[in-house]
Formats: C-alpha cells, structure tokens, sequence
C-alpha cells in the first residue's frame, strides 16, 4: 500500500534507485579489477581506481538522503527498516569498491609479467563466486527476497574454502623459490581482498533479511576460512 | 427496535513483555454501545502496573471511548452502555456496590484541553484532597499541594504566585497543573487523553519528561494522536481500529516490526 503523502514514497523509492546504482557500479568495478590483474592492464586499474570517487560520492547521497527522510518523516517499522537497511548495505558497497580499488592499485604497482600464469586462474574464480554472490545479493535486495538472501549467506563458506586453498598454494610457490615471493603477496593481498567482498556480500544479505522480517539472524554464519591455522609446516 | 449489529469474532496479536510486569488493569471483552451503536466491539487486555501504556488508532477507533471506561466516565453519557469485565487490582470496577467517586479518585484523568478550574493555583490543587479528606490540617494540605506541584514539575515555575488564578498560566502550565491535580489525590493510575495536542514542542517535552517520571510510582494510560509520543513515552503500545484492538505488544517492537498488516499501514502512514 502507498502512503498518504505520497512525496514519502518518492523519496524511499529514489533511496532504493539509488542503493541499485552504486551496487552496480560496485560490480562493474571488482570486475574490472580482477580483469585488470589478469591481464595486468594498467590501463583499466587506473580507470578502477578514478571511478571508485563515484562510489563513495553516491554513498555519501544515500547517507543525507536516508537522514533527510528520518528527520522529515520519522518512519516507523518497515519503512525505518528499509532507510536503515539502504544506509548499512549502501556501505557494505562503498566498501566492496574500496576492495576494488585495492586490487587495482595492486595491478598498477605489480606493473609486470607473472611468473605462472595458473596461478591467476583460481583468483579469478574465486572473483567469479565473489562476484556471483554480490549479483545475487542486490537481486535479492531490489526484489526484497529474504530467502534467495540466504542462500548468498550460506555460500560464504565456499569462498572462504577457496580463499583458503589458494593461500596454501601461493605458499607453496613462495617456499618454492623466492623470487616468487613479491608477485605471491600481491596475488594473496588480491585474493583476501576478494574474500573480503564475499563477506560484504553476506552483510548485505544479513540487512535484506532485517529489512524484510525485522529480525536479525540469531545462528552464527558458517565460517571456513582456515587459512588462519594454516602455518609453513602444516600446509 | 433492531438489535445490535453482530460483529465477527476478532483475535487481538498480542506480543508478552520480555519482562513480566505486574497487572493493574484487567480487562476482558468490554463492549461500548451508545444506543444502536456498538463502538467497542470487546477488548480484552491487560494494563501493567507502574508502566505507561499508549492507545493508538485512527480517530473513532474506540481508544478515548475504552480510556474512558476505565475510570467510569462514560457513566456521564447518556445511552451509553458497558459490558464485559474490568478490574482494577482484582476489583470489578462496574460492581453496582462500587463507590464510583472513590474510584475516579484512584483512577486519576487529564484531558486533551488544560481545564483548570477558575480557582487559585493552590485551591486547584488543593480542591480533591479537600473533598476526598485527605488532609487532616491546613499544613497537611499545603504539604500536598507542594509535593503533587514537585511532582508535576510545575513548582518552580509557581511558587511565588500560588494564590494567582490556574487559568493565567500558559498552556503548558495548565496542563501541568491538571496532572498535579490528578496526583493530588494519590491515584494508582492516572488516565491521559491526548494531553499534549493542545501544547507547544517544549511544552509537550515537558509533559513527556514528566510521564516519564511518573511512571515510577503511578500506571499510565495515554492516548495519542501522535505516533512518535507513543513511541517515546510508552513502554506498551495498544492499536485500535474500527472499535477491535487489532495488537498490543511492547514499544520498541510494534513500532519497528508490528505483526498485523493494519497495525504497520497505520504506524507507517498508509492508511487511505
């Protein structure tokens, strides 16, 4: 049901819109940043890197325009959950693009060739779930669909499982000959940076399910990343 | 003559406390009827004591007409009948042996509009525990007056001037001193009908801060218009619509996740 003041539907209606656009350009921007490491495009990063201003300036819209509606409208229950809701995930975002740039600055400063090519390729598939994960989560947040939410919650555990093979392999190449160990960090600071995404991914999907039950998930979310025991010798 | 339309029977969603807090009031299935009309279709609910407990609804949905029975005021009015049970304590309040003016002394009200009476601050004050002999001396009342005007946080503001007439205060000083006067009497529960849509902002923070305070020592009832003082005063919120109360439950829950659709389209503004 609409509101009686209808200007209060304009304006949560332009605070979704605009959660929408960052989350885009969000995607587009991890995506690039990982195409940019695998092709080790300067070129690209640096566009990364320059795009992610609109990112933190459309967050910062959010932000006034969610407080501007609370403090002209004071909304109650599901429509403060909604405002809240956009503020949290709208960060979770700006966060997801500073990850990006992360990766980017990384392509400009690795400025090389790699010595293995393959290991690039479980980067890129641990993007690729990344990715999927952020897709899916902002499906489920414009479409306010609590369960597909979910589903993007229990994944996690696949990145982190990933993330944490991928971090004993470069530890092995590390260990293999040091002139890898550069090029290997690089790659690993990359790798936690995606992993980090995932987990903005499930925050997200923890805010969807705030704002369309009003409840917050009670269960701890699975954690697998165990690359935190993972020691020389016991990898 | 036609009897009175039949109404659906109506489940109340009622979410507990997570603290259990003592009952006061106990009400269960009350009826309102003014002549043909049934305005309240059977309220069941339970009051706790020492707490503040807000009636919201759209206007007509039987929330004022409810606030009233609890201290018999509809009595007043012509036609009007109650049935079902209310117990203050475990005292039927419609008990015909009911001394109904002792009542209406344990159960205090302040209404919408400040109504002094046009007597001196003090005489205001003062006027129930002179008619219900509260006070055995001339120093036993002034110390009543004092301390019910402390308690209203009016006294301050007054104390030079106690012989002044009540209706020269300003509007929120009236409304101050109508609750002063309600607590005068040392009521357990103090009724309030809207008592800051007359007011100013900082005239209705102050008789918030105050509902606030009393809370401590006296149960509550308020009804309100607005939906932001029922957030911010009430520790217990009770939505009216159409003479059923739709859903009670704590506060902090109805006004950020409200079970029944009616009860967020209304919380929300979305009633058409």
């Amino acid at each position: 049901m609409e509101h009686t003041v209808s200007a209060y539907d304009d304006d949560l209606k332009a605070i979704a819109r605009m959660v929408t656009e960052i989350g885009g350009l969000a995607e587009r921007a991890v995506g690039d940043a990982v195409e940019a490491l695998t092709r080790l495009d300067t070129g690209l990063a640096q566009r990364v890197i320059t795009g992610d201003k609109e990112l933190d300036r459309l967050q910062r819209e959010i932000e006034d325009k969610a407080i501007l509606v609370i403090a002209r409208r004071q909304p109650m229950a599901s429509d403060l959950r909604e405002i809240v809701g956009a503020m949290r995930i709208a960060n979770d975002i700006e966060r997801v693009g500073d990850l990006a740039k992360n990766i980017a600055k990384r392509v400009v400063a690795i400025n090389g060739v790699f010595p293995h090519k393959q290991l690039i390729t479980g980067v890129e598939h641990l993007c690729e779930i990344a990715l999927q994960q952020l897709k899916k989560v902002l499906d489920a947040y414009a479409s306010q669909d609590d369960q597909a939410a979910n589903a993007v919650r229990l994944r996690d555990d696949e990145i982190d499982a990933l993330y944490t093979s991928l971090f004993r392999e470069l530890l092995t190449y590390m260990m293999e000959d040091p002139r890898n160990l550069t090029f290997c960090i690089h790659l690993l600071f990359c790798a936690k940076n995606i992993e980090r995404i995932g987990d903005h991914a499930t925050n997200i999907a923890e805010s969807v399910h705030y704002v369309v039950t009003g409840r917050s998930y009670e269960d701890e979310r699975p954690k697998a990343d165990a690359s935190i025991d993972s020691t020389v010798a016991g990898s | 003559m036609s009897a009175v339309q039949a109404v659906t029977p109506f489940e109340t969603i009622r979410t507990p406390d997570a603290a259990s807090r003592p009952v006061k009031i106990h009400t269960v299935a009350v009826k309102v009827t003014y002549g043909q009309k049934e305005a309240l279709h059977g309220v069941s609910i339970d009051i706790p004591e020492k707490a503040v407990t807000a009636f919201i609804g759209p206007s007509g949905c039987g929330k004022s007409t409810f606030l009233r029975c609890i201290n018999r005021m509809n009595d007043t009015i012509a036609g009007a009948r109650v049935e079902g049970t209310i117990k203050l304590d475990d005292q039927n309040i419609y008990d015909p042996d009911l001394d109904v003016v002792e009542l209406r002394a344990r159960v205090g009200m302040v209404f919408q509009k400040p109504n002094p009476f046009p007597k001196s601050i003090f005489d205001n004050v003062a006027y129930g525990p002179r008619i219900h002999g509260l006070a055995r001396s001339k120093a036993d009342l002034e110390e009543i007056v004092v301390t019910s005007l402390q308690k209203a946080s009016l006294f301050n503001e007054v104390k030079d001037r106690l012989n002044e007439p009540g209706t020269g205060l300003s509007g929120g000083q009236q409304q101050r001193l109508c609750i002063a006067r309600a607590i005068a009497v040392s009521p357990e529960v103090i009724l309030m009908d809207e008592p800051c849509s007359a007011l100013d902002p900082i005239a209705t923070a102050k008789v918030e801060e105050l509902i606030d305070e009393l809370r401590a020592n006296f149960t509550i009832v308020i009804v309100t218009h607005s939906m932001q003082q029922a957030a911010r005063v009430s520790q217990r919120t009770a939505f009216f619509h159409l003479g059923h109360l739709i859903e009670e439950g704590p506060t902090d829950h109805v006004f950020t996740n409200p079970l029944e659709q009616r009860t967020q389209d209304y919380i929300t503004g979305r009633f058409g």
